[in-house]
């Protein structure tokens, strides 16, 4: 067990953001994410009011339901301290796009500004916020990760999970092109399957390149691009979102697309 | 051109299954991810340099009437002219009217995006000028009768094998015995073609990576050379820029150029930096007699004031498409006009409409990698957006995408009706799953998703359902 973080003063209220696909797809993810805030010393609830950050609306250019969304979660989401997704993708649209969503309303967007700050990706609050340097659960197997762009490029997340990882007892071999995009992209990957499979092709031939037999990541959308296309090329690698290695699931849950 | 951007789709496919350009596409990493990393390591204050960038041109888009009257003061006090050409009609017009009144037959010309965004070469023509392209790449597609696929490495799209395959088909006065063993082979005999035509040549015609306003010079960079033999051996130096490349002084200028270089190639500096500032005059060893300069608009100032105006600070590099993942797997050619990536993705649109070029925008996972090597830190993805904003506003977006976003975004607005419905969808999908070894190789209505890859199956359980059930036993 863990102790409470000494960097904070007293324990912060947290709400979790689930994230649709985790909550849709992987609950298993959503329960990691909730003990490790936990055992990180964390007082977590989950909003019942919560369901999805808006992006499939904000990036296909239907702003009105974006700005819908985006006042559902700043009323979900306002009275806690910090506000954490195990996505980096939903984590960098809470932190810097749901802002913009409210250019033209002072009142909504210092109250989405606000809301922002408190926002964080699961793995990078742990380690950046409440200093965790390792958790509970030991790993010592050989894994590879593939850096998700929005998690990389909007929130500087490259060497936390690392780290957490590697003090576990993992050994993390680097693939090539670990932060080059995976072909998910949301709706991208159906707008355009060819492009997107080739992209996906790409990373999981340098998946297998690394000799791993784990792949991790820590969005759950790049995981079932991934998973899927491992599997249909009948590659014996596992995916698994980096919450569940972390909160030591490895052992009950079966890896992504699989049954055991 | 003729754009192929609704086409776009169909222009990727067959891209990806181009044997040929796949082995071209396969240099981008060696040949620009690596230089670029290595010279912008090799620079500890790169990333200052970039903010001074965007500060620069911020600055010149916002005082842009004053800068572009200053440079034209300057370019006519230097003794050229200045024509001021609000579409491509009136920059080939311009240019044509300039050709005729010297009598000009064979016209030599430096790499130029401004000429295939205005379509110059086939208008020349069409008047019985013979245009001659004199950068390599450019000389190449010139003889293959294709565009550019990449705005830095026009013939980017071409392996050895194509250069010698062209050559051999175009120069049929050379022996065919000859031999090419190596790149140095094709460069010779480039050289020796074109250097017979520099010498001909009435007119040169070469593009602008920057206008300075304070001197009223135009600068272009080269790494062959070919630019300044074009713009000083014919009697008449005429240069296509167009609005957006002025900058305030030769200090600012200077910022500019340490960006673009280490941007485009991963070099310092290009090997030849031009510096042109009007005709030749009477002390000056060599040099026109007329130097003018076509001043193109073509729809860039409606961009001022408008959420594309970051757009403008564009300096051309290549860096964005260099290190776009979808890009690096279709190629220029498959955006189906001028400018292609992530660029031209913003650009295009502008240029020749959101519904010729509504795909480009699209075509994009807003992965960011564009964003983050911009020289000027253009936010691409954020304008790539706004672009997918319009169409959804002007009804561009598919009816099928509309529908699914609308029923999405009601039960998003829902929570209670939502829980219910991901309750019964997860649980029915995990069901089906479990029987098929946790993944689908098909799912109805999937297809796009299926064909390439499997689709794991959710867990069975929504994450809520799973909260309220250990909840309620106590088990969290």
């Amino acid at each position: 067990m863990l102790q409470a973080s000494p960097n904070l003063a007293k324990t912060p209220r947290v709400a979790l953001f689930v994230t649709c696909l985790v909550d849709f797809h992987r609950p298993s993810v959503g329960i990691a994410a909730l003990r490790l805030l936990r055992e990180a010393g964390c007082h977590v609830e989950v909003p019942r009011a919560q369901t999805c950050c808006g992006q499939p609306a904000y990036n296909s250019g239907d702003r009105a339901t974006a700005r819908e969304l985006g006042r559902q979660i700043i009323e979900t989401f306002s009275g806690y301290d910090y506000v954490i997704a195990p996505s980096g993708s939903c984590g960098g649209m809470l932190r810097h796009h749901l802002p913009t969503l409210f250019d033209d309303d002072p009142n909504l967007r210092a109250r989405a500004e606000a809301l922002a700050d408190k926002c964080y990706e699961l793995v990078s609050f742990l380690v950046d916020v409440l200093k965790i340097e390792s958790v509970g659960a030991r790993f010592s197997g050989k894994l590879t990760y593939h850096d998700s762009c929005s998690g990389l490029r909007e929130l500087g997340i490259k060497d936390q999970p690392r780290k957490l990882l590697a003090a576990q007892g993992a050994e993390i071999v680097e693939m090539e092109d670990a932060e080059v995009c995976c072909g998910f992209g949301g709706t991208f990957c159906v707008k355009y399957p060819e492009i997107s499979t080739r992209m996906v092709s790409d990373k999981t031939a340098n998946i297998a390149a690394t000799g791993a037999p784990l792949v991790l990541a820590g969005d759950l959308g790049c995981l079932l691009n991934i998973a899927g296309r491992l599997k249909r090329e009948g590659r014996p690698i596992a995916a698994r979102h980096v919450a569940e290695v972390l909160a030591g699931m490895t052992e009950t849950l079966p890896p992504i697309g699989e049954t055991r | 051109m003729l754009p192929t951007s609704p086409a776009f789709k169909e222009n990727a496919a067959r891209a990806l299954q181009e044997e040929r350009l796949q082995k071209a596409l396969a240099r981008t990493k060696p040949q620009f991810h690596t230089k670029r990393a290595k010279a912008v390591a090799a620079l500890p204050e790169f990333e200052q340099i970039r903010d001074i960038g965007r500060d620069i041109k911020n600055h010149t888009l916002q005082f842009l009437d004053h800068y572009l009257e200053t440079w034209a003061e300057n370019v006519e006090r230097a003794g050229g002219h200045v024509h001021w050409c609000p579409t491509a009609e009136d920059a080939r017009a311009a240019v044509l009217a300039i050709c005729q009144r010297v009598g000009a037959r064979i016209v030599t010309k430096g790499k130029s995006m401004i000429s295939e965004e205005i379509a110059l070469n086939d208008y020349l023509e069409r008047h019985g000028i013979t245009p001659v392209e004199t950068d390599l790449g450019e000389y190449i597609l010139q003889l293959r009768h294709e565009p550019p696929s990449h705005i830095i490495g026009p013939a980017f799209h071409l392996n050895r094998e194509d250069w010698e395959e062209s050559f051999r088909k175009s120069h049929t006065d050379l022996p065919p015995d000859r031999v090419f063993r190596e790149r140095r082979d094709i460069l010779t005999e480039a050289r020796t073609k074109l250097r017979e035509r520099f010498l001909a040549a009435d007119v040169g015609i070469t593009g602008a990576n920057f206008l300075i306003a304070e001197t009223g010079t135009s600068v272009i960079v080269t790494n062959e050379g070919n630019g300044d033999l074009t713009q000083t051996l014919p009697r008449v130096h005429i240069v296509l820029a167009s609005i957006e490349k002025v900058v305030p002084t030769l200090e600012d200028a200077t910022n500019m150029l340490r960006l673009l270089a280490r941007s485009a190639t991963g070099q310092d500096f290009s090997v030849y930096t031009t510096f042109s500032t009007g005709p030749r005059r009477p002390e000056d060893p060599d040099g026109p007699e007329e130097y003018h300069v076509i001043l193109l608009d073509n729809g860039r100032s409606s961009m001022l004031g408008s959420p594309f105006q970051d757009m403008l600070r564009c300096i051309r590099c290549a860096a964005c498409m260099n290190h776009c993942p979808v890009y690096n797997v279709v190629g220029g050619h498959a955006y189906g006009w001028v400018y292609p990536g992530p660029m031209g993705a913003v650009l295009t649109p502008t240029l020749i409409g959101i519904d010729q070029a509504g795909h480009l925008p699209n075509a994009s996972t807003f992965c960011g990698r564009c964003e983050s090597v911009c020289p000027v830190r253009i936010p691409l993805p954020r304008m790539m957006r706004h672009w997918r904003e319009r169409e959804f506003e002007r009804h561009l977006t598919p009816s099928f995408a509309r529908t699914n976003l609308r029923l999405w975004g009601f039960f998003a607005r829902h929570p209670g009706l939502y829980r219910l419905a991901t309750r019964a969808g997860a649980a029915l999908l995990g069901w089906l799953g479990k029987r098929r070894g946790g993944r689908f190789t098909a799912l109805p209505l999937a297809g796009a998703w299926t064909r390439g890859r499997d689709f794991p199956a959710p867990e069975g359980e929504t994450f809520f359902a799973r909260y309220q059930r250990l909840e309620r036993s106590h088990a969290l």
